[in-house]
């Protein structure tokens, strides 16, 4: 077992996934001599090569359309966005191209691209930093979107992204990049499908869902409510385009109530989807409607606010206190 | 003509062609050490003066003055700059993105316009926001984190930063296709006619936005003078990877004029930035400006540049530094002395203290403010969110 950060568990499947697949090449913005922004690409350029780890141009749109042009000639790109908030020049490659390319060609071509995007605030920085964009791509047909949460899963979901034949749009919680955890470098399989949800900790009286950087706040939430003698089941969704739904009505069937939380603002977040699939498949056994703890409904604030609009603990709690409340 | 003859014109042609295009993908050298040829220059690195066919007649009516403030500016906000990344190493700011070796690039160009003309910046322009008025203090705010930028753009004709790369600049052309349709555009009235300043960077200059720009500008004949300093480095990029030819030559496929001038040379910057305004306020439209200057410092306070360039490149750089150079030819021409630099350091040390103990002085908002300024009219949600946040707030008043 190893005890790696989460950018580092990502550093190591990305590696392993250039030694055992040739087809396989990263593109972004100061990826290589730098190992990118936060160094998850750190050392990469330097063993496998500048025509494998390339540094673009900067510009967004173009790495992302070149990266479809690759593809399409048979490769595997791995795309990295810098921050979550300069995806959005990429915008329509991703809406228009990435995610239509297969049903336009009915079927004939595929897109095996994972587009990799450190998510979300809690790091203090300014602008455009700090974005959860992931309703805008859970929202677009053909793409599927995937989360981790904590450094074992970072190893093996990036691996099973880029194994994926669709194109995965791969989110990082940024704020998480150098929390550690043990993990199997070894291991000759992952230790379970990309596009499941988990229970990562189990609980009686209330289901609590969230993937990311919100799994951890969530997790703690978990246990300050245990110490209230409240039982909090808490499901780290892992995916979120498919979502596993089974995991998620096995758990509320059980419990009878459930909260989402997420870092983006609750209207037409995540959480919408989830509250409104949950109430048809699960109507006869929810105690309590669906409760959304998010964001606000306004663009991410400035860093001295940031404490005042990600959920934090308190906020999670309240949650879960007012689905208990019915 | 003989066959033979025919043969040997095409051998030619095909030679020629061959040596242009071997010409053409030539590999770009690793740095261009003196920004080459053309490179206008009115001021050697070692304070020289230098004429120039073109534009030397636009500082001609420069003052004794002028010049002085032309070095006291460039000396304050390098102050400034200095003040602030002192401020985010002790954590009173979040980030800071440092002009240094960008002095002369920024207050040659902001110097040249007028008051009705338009700035569009990047995050980097502090030297810009000091000519146009901006209080730096407004500057700090938003590597703080207190703001996102809050200064009124209309008050000094000096956009908001903007950080998504190169976006600006179709903002830029979009407010002087503006100009235009409000007939402030040849007329000939100095008051009336106004131009718009685009400022962006190196690598900006592989966006989309900034190619569209310069293609909206070029159809609409917008009168805006694209500034571009390329100070060699998008954060680990060198500017070979966005352009295998100069920038400058680059306006050129879009059908206006595109020069290079040594971003280092404050006198060269403001001669070449007020002729491209001069064209573009009586209607002659676009140009493209590469101030040819380098940045001497990280990025930003989160970026380690060890990491990826050599730091002989930086020394070479030291030797042309903005400042030292008008120092020497103010001290050689007898146009400033002893006390004069005196004055200016004296007066740096004052501003700093004014930035720091104003940074040091600013309150984080009020939570509840984050919910303001979203929408122009009300919109239901805000307010129901920003009702509940109220009240969850003060269910935490009084013990928790």
């Amino acid at each position: 077992m190893s005890k790696l950060t989460i950018a580092r568990a990502i550093n190591a499947g990305l590696r392993r996934a250039l030694e055992s697949d040739s087809k396989v090449v990263i593109m972004g913005e100061d990826i290589g001599k730098l190992g990118g922004v936060f160094r998850v690409t750190e050392g990469l350029q330097k063993d496998f090569g500048e025509d494998r780890v390339i540094d673009t141009p900067l510009a967004e749109s173009g790495i992302v359309g070149t990266a479809i042009g690759m593809a399409l000639r048979g490769y595997r790109p791995i795309v990295e966005i810098q921050f979550d908030g300069f995806v959005y020049p990429a915008f329509d490659q991703i809406v228009c191209q990435v995610a239509k390319m297969r049903a336009r060609s009915l079927g004939k071509v595929r897109l095996p691209m994972v587009i990799r995007i450190p998510v979300g605030g809690g790091i203090g920085a300014v602008e455009h930093h700090s974005e959860s964009n992931e309703a805008y791509f859970a929202h677009t047909a053909g793409l599927r979107v995937v989360a981790c949460s904590n450094p074992e899963d970072a190893y093996w979901m990036i691996q099973q992204a880029i194994a994926c034949d669709d194109p995965v749009i791969f989110y990082e919680p940024k704020r998480r990049y150098h929390e550690k955890g043990e993990l199997d470098l070894l291991a000759d399989a992952a230790p379970r499908a990309l596009f499941e949800a988990t229970i990562a900790r189990p609980g009686e009286h209330v289901t609590l869902a969230a993937y990311g950087p919100m799994v951890k706040v969530c997790l703690d939430a978990a246990t300050a409510a245990a110490e209230e003698g409240k039982s909090v089941e808490v499901i780290d969704l892992r995916s979120l385009s498919p979502l596993d739904m089974d995991v998620l009505a096995t758990s509320v069937e059980k419990t009878g109530r459930l909260v989402v939380a997420h870092e983006a603002p609750t209207f037409l977040g995540m959480g919408a989807e989830i509250a409104a699939s949950v109430s048809e498949k699960c109507f006869y056994h929810l105690e309590s409607p669906v409760i959304r703890v998010g964001g606000y409904n306004i663009p991410y604030p400035p860093s001295r606010l940031e404490e005042e609009f990600l959920p934090d603990l308190d906020r999670v709690l309240d949650g879960v206190d007012r689905a208990l409340a019915y | 003509m003989s066959d033979n003859e025919v043969a040997v014109t095409k051998d030619a042609a095909a030679a020629v062609d061959a040596a242009a295009l071997a010409a053409l993908h030539a590999p770009v050298p690793e740095t261009i050490a003196d920004g080459g040829p053309e490179l206008v220059q009115l001021l050697t690195p070692e304070g020289e003066r230098l004429d120039h066919p073109e534009y030397s007649a636009y500082i001609d009516d420069l003052t004794d003055d002028d010049l002085r403030g032309f070095y006291r500016d460039q000396v304050l906000i390098r102050r400034v700059d200095a003040e602030a990344t002192a401020l985010q190493r002790q954590g009173e700011l979040g980030i800071w993105a440092s002009l240094l070796g960008q002095e002369a690039a920024q207050i040659g160009s902001g110097r040249a316009l007028r008051p009705q003309d338009y700035a569009f910046p990047t995050y980097r322009e502090h030297g810009v926001a000091w000519v146009r008025g901006v209080d730096p203090l407004n500057l700090l705010g938003l590597f703080r984190g207190v703001n996102h930028g809050g200064w009124d753009p209309n008050e000094n004709n000096f956009h908001l930063y903007t950080i998504v790369i190169g976006a600006q600049t179709l903002h830029a052309t979009g407010y002087a296709m503006g100009i235009q349709h409000d007939h402030a555009v040849g007329t000939g009235d100095p008051e009336r006619d106004a131009a718009v300043i685009a400022y962006f960077g190196d690598g900006a200059t592989a966006q989309g936005d900034v190619n569209e720009s310069f293609v909206y500008a070029a159809s609409s004949n917008a009168p805006v003078v694209f500034f571009c300093q390329n100070n060699q480095w998008a954060i680990s990029q060198p500017v070979e990877r966005q352009s295998r030819i100069p920038i400058y030559q680059r306006a050129r496929g879009f059908g206006f004029p595109g020069v290079r001038v040594d971003g280092n040379d404050v006198l060269a910057v403001y001669a070449v930035t007020k002729a491209a305004l001069n064209a573009a306020r009586s209607g002659q439209g676009p140009t493209l400006i590469e101030a040819y200057t380098y940045r001497m410092g990280a990025h930003t306070t989160s970026d380690d540049p060890t990491k990826y360039r050599i730091s002989a490149e930086v020394e070479v750089w030291k030797l042309r530094d903005p400042i030292a150079r008008l120092k020497a030819y103010l001290t050689a021409s007898g146009k400033a002395d002893p006390a004069f630099f005196e004055d200016v350091e004296g007066e740096a040390d004052v501003l700093a203290v004014r930035v720091r103990e104003g940074c040091l002085a600013m309150a984080d908002p009020a939570a509840v403010s984050m919910f303001d300024h979203i929408y122009v009219e009300e919109h239901p949600l805000i307010e129901a969110e920003r009702a509940g946040f109220a009240a969850y707030s003060a269910s935490f008043e009084g013990g928790h």
